[in-house]
């Protein structure tokens, strides 16, 4: 990096200048060697003086001051940078080296010039800068981009490179945007496509591709540190995948990137959220949770707070927060007080490093929730039919009751000859046949009773729940109210289904129904708040008659310490008995018709309403509609962003060293104020903090985005320290086409499409990447862009690449995370699980690296040697160096060994019939363009090396073609198959293949 | 530039222009100052051994056994699985005097009293965290959360490594179980992944991916690479690409790694004396086979070797985890390994460059751990504030006993030595300014000691 810096003073310091500039040439010397003591911060500041702003440096103090401006002899900064007396020598010995003679006169004409400040480039808002008019005689200027790259390169007496070949240039771009390598047929439509806008037309449909969101995905799951696991030391499974899915959703559709923002954010605190917006919030509950026994949950809380701003910043203002979490930073202005302003800010959420990860929500997923509005509305159509039917004839109403009373005395009281509780508590069977609970309680109880019946043809189920003085509130529950989950009736193998659910008494929301519903969750249940002491009962009514000598009876009890108390159990077979009749409708109905008041004709008119035979039919109909909404399970959950009501808010504090345990004073939400304010009059909460971020007059986040983009393009930021855009970060190389990006960017309404495309619309891009001597040596790292960019593949492209060439690669998008094949290690995680897996089978096994289980502690191995990150902590930048131990992955690592053999077996079924041809299209799948001639000659002969020692030892071929792919095709070659695996091994390694170009 | 004079050479040779660089990042590079120790041997017992048992010698915690803590020591602390008022708890071991310096040292390690001449036992350790993951990553990398370069990733990065055809930094894992900071207790944050620790192991691939595909040999393998290289070579004349020549080098180090890391990890053609010194067995995946890799990984020119060894959270939860038995069992797995390799190293003249390093991420109480106190099993918690760590060879003195604990143990009563000025110690015995060794990241210039550390010059011969 240093070498870089050292790179870019030598290359873009013009030898003359007319004027010096503070940003240019005085901070970054300031900010190396003086800012440390001299600089914001004020608690390690010495001699008070601070060099870091206009008034502080011109600040006279016992009769001198640092600087004067325009004048050399007074200003005592001249002095002590140039003397050779230790005791005044500035930077002090031991603390940085002396300015060389260079540097002090560049203080010198500064002083001179007036020493004027600016404030640091990046904390000024962009503008959009002027185009350069350029005329390039040899050169397309496609867009502004080539217009500032040129004009440039021409200060320097340099041009740029010819336009790359149409082979290298669908890789590249197929590459970039969607990170696999183009087909053999993609390559030779676009070669043969004469329109003049054929790349256009390919830049179009590859930003259309599905692939292009899984791409994208991973650099940002880099910065949103997302893994399927919780990190520290047990590091447990998390589910939080749905997150990763919301990512590649959104870039695929692409949403534009102030959206992105927000609902990552803040998406919780939109008004009404989608179930979408919700899961956008996982971005900042991929924070680590630790859950090693004897961990303080609030130490663990604060951890991840810091965490989530110092990610925001990284992510979105490319600024380093995280000194000023222990001190005002040494740097940049942003002091230790207002990093807990912006702690304030995350410190709302209510999620506190807790196992459970709450809190969570349960995803429905899109075919899910459409099938549930669905139902809902044939549910609610169903149920108006409802009110139709409660139309009566009188006629029928006698007949009805007249069947009421011949069956109301018809039900079976069972007895039963086994009973157990899961809590253990005992059953005693009064004379009455009703059974009483006693002794042993817990929180959820499950009963289960064995009984005997003679009926044949049982229809119909009834539960007594009877009041017992010695309750609480006098019973019918063991303390007074319960709540029946779920009942469940069997005879023998054969499961009773019910159809319908009536009582004497519903409390409000724990209805009848909701003890046949299919759900045994806590809250769906009958219960009978609101009166109790009093006998109530349930009948179910039976789908099929059940027939069966013993029947058992599991009644589900999950409502924390809600267990029933007193009941009792009959049974019937006749249809009449169906419905529950309670001791007021028995009494209405031993009264004649005559003797009956309003009310009480109204209450047999409603319970006829509900229990004729044509409306019993219905509402089947429509339990059964609402056991198919129980039924419907969510796809997945994910934990979210949710704030704590205004009363638990909690207090901020400044932390005294960063320390969670030592509170200075308490502060109150904001942002630094070098970059200005919230928006005046909504709350300072995370949404208002969303909105900030993505205003246009924030003067970081569209450079730093746009920078982004360009590095993953270019190979290299216009601002090499991507992670770092304040003082001890690199200059851009190109200011003014930063900010033109910027504002473009913004402008065009954040279209990220948009923009890739103009970036992969230029000619800069299109450049070969060809280097010369001369040119590797003045400018490695191709930061004028005088030529087309050349990168290692990121460790997932790699995978994906052999995946793809070889034909294994599966298309199969989203869903919980896939274990491709990994070496069994044989070790646990610390106080955790093991760390080898099972791998997946069928198309699993071969997904896009994006989708390959993420655990901290133990990431994948292949992909980890490749450089990728654990993501314990917000990465921008992955290290991109070579080691010996990524050879020996890309050549042993089975993965990659059966996409050999997978590659082997497409040159032979698909490559055509000679050895020659074969190896060619193996050569053109890899590499996308077809081989020279010395290149077609080496590969034959390695054939020929290769294919003679397999047959010499037919079982050594054996193995090669088969292991671990499985046996050989029926009528191919063992040996020809061997042979071409070792071809395929060796066009896998080749560094055109591995890099980008 | 902020930056001592070794980073910017470092960074000249690797960084940035490792592809242009020939060679690669590990060359071995001499540090900025003369220094005893060479490589690092680093025996960390995973859990934190119970130290007033084995190293710190407390007789009047002995007297005031079963007494209940004094408030004084316990008022606003927090501790990981004890609340209220416990009880202290003295040792039931036997302790005695070993070496012409006296070092004090108990019977549940009889093997080291052997080598007490060689032991530099600090018995004033101190540290920030008392759970193991943030703890274990603090004595690992200066920080306790992950991210960060470990002490072996410095090491590699400041001095590259002697031998090229095994990795520098070299990580042996044993009882089955990772660390507690996982893969970032030896990783390298966010200096290059070249400088990481790489696991190698006894059974299996030594090293992932190492060992050919079946159906593969070693001639069919070197004509394979030569196609690699000759395709290679072409394509970089054609395309004027000097970074292939890099990619090309790799693999040939790849290749002799193929052959070099299977011979190194196999102990097998040791002498049966050596094997049963160590108590080492050809085939198994123990702590006594690590101690003796480590050797054999030092002797061959690696830069750091780092060993993990499960099983020393000595809570009392089971009898594996009484301070009696159970301490003697577990030690005996340890003691005599260690033992043996300080001899080893020794009598082949590599013990005076060689540092090792033994000790868990922090101590135990000098109480009974209050969770278990009502069971038979002996336990203690965990603890930060005053423990001990034993170094040997390298540069530090033998026979040396440095700093002490009060009389029951709870606090540092002379010469303390924090986590950070351990690893600034450290960090000076291989030749480097701690402050100077830094690396910059996010505008920042980063070090192993952070923003702290003091050298101590007291552990120096």
């Amino acid at each position: 990096m240093i070498l870089r810096s050292f790179f870019v003073l030598f290359l873009f310091l013009p030898a003359a200048r007319a004027k010096v500039s503070f940003n240019d040439d005085i901070r970054p010397l300031l900010s190396n060697s003086c800012y440390r003591c001299h600089g914001p911060d004020e608690e390690d500041r010495k001699g008070k003086l601070r060099l870091d702003t206009r008034e502080g440096a011109l600040h006279e103090r016992k009769g001198f001051a640092a600087i004067v401006p325009n004048n050399l002899e007074d200003s005592e900064l001249i002095f002590r940078i140039v003397t050779d007396d230790e005791d005044e020598a500035m930077p002090p010995p031991g603390k940085g080296d002396r300015f060389t003679k260079e540097q002090i006169e560049l203080f010198k004409q500064w002083i001179k010039e007036g020493a004027n400040y600016e404030v640091h480039w990046s904390y000024e808002k962009p503008v959009r800068p002027e185009v350069p008019v350029v005329a390039s005689p040899q050169w397309k200027v496609s867009n502004a981009i080539d217009a500032f790259i040129y004009d440039r390169l021409k200060k320097e007496g340099l041009t740029p490179s010819e336009g790359t070949d149409r082979y290298t240039l669908i890789r590249r771009v197929s590459l970039d945007l969607t990170g696999l390598p183009p087909t053999v047929e993609e390559v030779e439509a676009f070669v043969a496509d004469k329109r003049l806008d054929a790349y256009a037309r390919l830049v179009d449909r590859l930003l259309a591709k599905p692939a292009f969101g899984e791409h994208w995905t991973r650099g940002w799951l880099d910065l949103a540190r997302y893994a399927d696991s919780a990190g520290y030391a047990d590091d447990p499974e998390r589910t939080i995948w749905a997150y990763r899915d919301w990512v590649i959703r959104a870039f695929n559709a692409n949403m534009p990137f102030d959206q992105f923002t927000i609902e990552q954010i803040a998406g919780d605190l939109l008004e009404t959220p989608t179930e979408d917006q919700l899961i956008a919030t996982a971005f900042h509950r991929n924070t680590k949770t630790n859950n090693e026994g004897g961990t303080s949950d609030e130490e663990f809380r604060n951890a991840a707070v810091v965490d989530r701003v110092n990610t925001t910043m990284a992510t979105w203002m490319g600024t380093t927060a995280a000194c000023a979490q222990c001190h005002t930073h040494k740097y940049d202005p942003i002091t230790h007080e207002e990093y807990f302003q912006m702690f304030a800010i995350f410190n709302q959420s209510e999620d506190a490093d807790r196992r459970n990860e709450a809190p969570i929500i349960q995803v429905v997923g899109q075919e899910n929730a459409k099938h549930r509005a669905e139902l809902e509305a044939m549910i609610a159509a169903l149920e108006k039919e409802t009110l139709v039917l409660k139309n009566h004839d009188p006629d029928v109403l006698e007949k009805w009751e007249s069947d009421l009373k011949a069956s109301a005395g018809t039900w079976q009281v069972l007895e039963p000859t086994k009973m157990t509780a899961s809590s253990g508590a005992t059953f005693k069977m009064g004379s009455d046949s009703s059974i009483l609970m006693s002794g042993k309680t817990a929180a959820t109880d499950d009963y289960t009773i064995i009984a005997a019946s003679k009926l044949k043809n049982i229809t119909a189920l009834k539960i007594e729940a009877l009041a017992y003085d010695e309750f609480g509130s006098g019973g019918p529950g063991r303390t007074g109210n319960f709540v029946i989950n779920e009942i469940e009736l069997s005879a023998g193998k054969t499961k009773a289904s019910f159809s319908n659910a009536t009582s004497t008494y519903d409390q409000s929301s724990f209805e009848a129904f909701a003890a046949i519903d299919g759900n045994a969750g806590q809250d769906s249940g009958w219960a009978v708040g609101g009166a109790l002491g009093q006998d109530h009962h349930i009948v179910l009514e039976l789908d099929e008659p059940l027939a069966g000598s013993e029947l058992s009876l599991k009644l589900l009890q999950r409502y924390p310490n809600h267990a029933l108390g007193r009941f009792r159990i009959s049974v019937a077979d006749s249809a009449g008995a169906s419905v529950a009749l309670s001791a007021a409708i028995i009494d209405i109905l031993k009264k004649d018709s005559s003797k009956r008041s309003a009310a009480e004709k109204a209450s047999l008119t409603s319970l006829y309403a509900n229990s004729n035979s044509e409306a019993t039919a219905h509402i089947k109909k429509i339990n059964d509609l609402k056991k198919q909404l129980v039924a419907l399970k969510p796809l997945t959950s994910v934990p979210v962003m949710r704030d704590l009501p205004e009363a638990k808010h909690r207090k901020t504090h400044i932390q005294l060293r960063g320390s969670y345990l030592s509170l200075g004073e308490e502060v109150s939400a904001g942002i630094p104020k070098i970059f200005g304010d919230l928006t005046e009059g909504i709350d300072r909460d995370r949404l208002a903090m969303a909105k900030w971020l993505v205003r246009k007059d924030n003067p970081l986040t569209a450079r730093v985005v746009a920078n982004r983009f360009w590095e993953s393009l270019f190979g290299v930021g216009i601002v090499l320290t991507s992670e770092e855009f304040g003082s001890q970060g690199e200059r851009p190389s190109h200011p003014e086409l930063l900010d033109w990006l910027a504002i473009e960017f913004m402008e065009g309404e954040w279209d990220v499409k948009r923009f890739l495309k103009i970036l992969v619309m230029s000619s800069a891009y299109q450049q070969s990447s060809h280097v010369s001597d001369e040119m590797a040596a003045r400018d490695p790292d191709n930061r004028l862009v005088a030529r087309g960019p050349r990168i290692r593949l990121t460790a997932e492209m790699i995978r994906d690449q052999a995946l793809a060439v070889s034909g294994l690669l599966s298309s199969k998008m989203h869903g919980a995370p896939v274990r491709p094949p990994q070496p069994n290690l044989g070790l646990k995680a610390a106080f955790g699980g093991g760390t080898d897996w099972k791998t997946s089978a069928g198309e699993d096994k071969f997904r896009r690296g994006i989708y390959t289980s993420w655990r901290r502690s133990s990431p994948y191995p292949s992909m980890a040697t490749f450089g990728a990150p654990n993501r314990e902590v917000c990465t921008v930048r992955r290290g991109t160096t070579n080691t010996p131990l990524q050879a020996l992955v890309t050549l042993n690592d089975p993965v990659y060994i059966e996409a050999a053999q997978a590659l082997a077996r497409r040159m032979m079924g698909e490559g055509g019939a000679t050895t020659g041809e074969r190896l060619e299209y193996g050569f053109r799948l890899c590499l996308s363009r077809k081989p020279n001639r010395p290149e077609a000659a080496r590969l034959l002969a390695l054939f020929g090396e290769a294919h003679s020692t397999y047959a010499a030892d037919s079982e050594l071929a054996k193995q090669m073609a088969t292991i671990p792919i499985g046996p050989v095709p029926s009528g191919a070659d063992v040996v020809d198959l061997a042979t071409l695996t070792v071809i395929g091994n060796i066009m896998l390694n080749l560094d055109e293949v591995l890099m980008k170009r | 530039m902020g930056l001592g004079g070794v980073a910017l050479a470092d960074m000249l040779a690797t960084d940035v222009h490792a592809l242009e660089a020939p060679g690669n990042p590990l060359l071995p590079k001499l540090p900025p100052f003369a220094a005893k120790a060479k490589r690092v041997i680093y025996l960390h017992l995973t859990g934190s051994p119970p130290h007033l048992d084995m190293w710190d010698h407390k007789p009047e915690l002995v007297k005031r056994d079963g007494q209940e803590c004094p408030d004084e020591y316990i008022k606003g602390k927090k501790f990981a699985f004890t609340s209220g008022t416990p009880k202290l708890m003295g040792s039931p071991r036997k302790f005695a005097q070993y070496g012409k310096n006296g070092i004090w040292m108990s019977d549940a390690i009889p093997h080291l009293h052997e080598v007490a001449d060689d032991l530099c036992v600090i018995n004033s350790m101190t540290t920030d965290h008392f759970n193991h993951a943030p703890a274990e990553l603090f004595v690992h990398t200066g920080f306790q959360q992950p991210g960060r370069p470990t002490f072996g990733a410095w090491t590699t990065y400041g001095l590259g490594s002697e031998n090229q055809n095994l990795p520098g930094y070299v990580v042996l894992i044993s009882s089955g179980v990772q660390p507690n900071g996982g893969k970032s207790s030896f990783g390298s944050g966010f200096i290059p992944s070249v400088y990481q620790g790489v696991q190698c192991r006894s059974k299996g691939d030594p090293v992932l991916y190492v060992t050919d595909p079946p159906g593969m040999n070693r001639s069919l393998r070197r004509s394979s690479l030569d196609a690699l290289r000759d395709l290679n070579e072409a394509a970089s004349k054609e395309f004027a690409h000097p970074e292939t020549l890099t990619r090309m080098a790799q693999y040939e180090l790849a290749f002799r790694m193929q052959m070099s890391v299977p011979e190194v990890m196999d102990i097998s053609k040791e002498s049966p004396k050596t094997l049963e010194a160590y108590g080492a067995q050809p085939g198994a995946s123990s702590f006594a086979n690590n101690c003796l890799l480590a050797r054999r990984l030092a002797e061959d020119g690696v830069r750091f070797v780092q060993l993990f060894d499960w099983g020393w959270d000595f809570h009392g939860t089971n009898p594996k985890e009484d301070i009696r038995d159970g301490l003697t069992t577990k030690c005996a797995t340890m003691d005599k390994p260690v033992a043996a390799l300080i001899k080893d190293l020794k009598e082949r003249g590599l013990l005076d460059d060689t540092l090792i390093i033994l000790g868990g991420e922090f101590g135990r109480t000098p109480f009974r751990e209050g969770r278990t106190s009502k069971g038979k099993v002996l336990g203690r918690d965990h603890f930060p504030d005053c423990y001990t760590m034993l170094m040997a060879g390298g540069g530090v003195k033998g026979g040396y006993t440095h700093g002490a604990s009060d009389d029951l143990g709870f606090s540092v009563a002379r010469d303390k030595v924090h986590v950070h000025d351990l690893q600034a110690t450290w960090m000076h015995l291989l030749g480097f300014d701690h402050e100077k060794l830094t690396y910059r990241f996010q505008g920042r210039d980063y070090r192993l000691t952070d923003v702290h550390g003091k050298v101590v010059k007291d552990l120096l011969m």
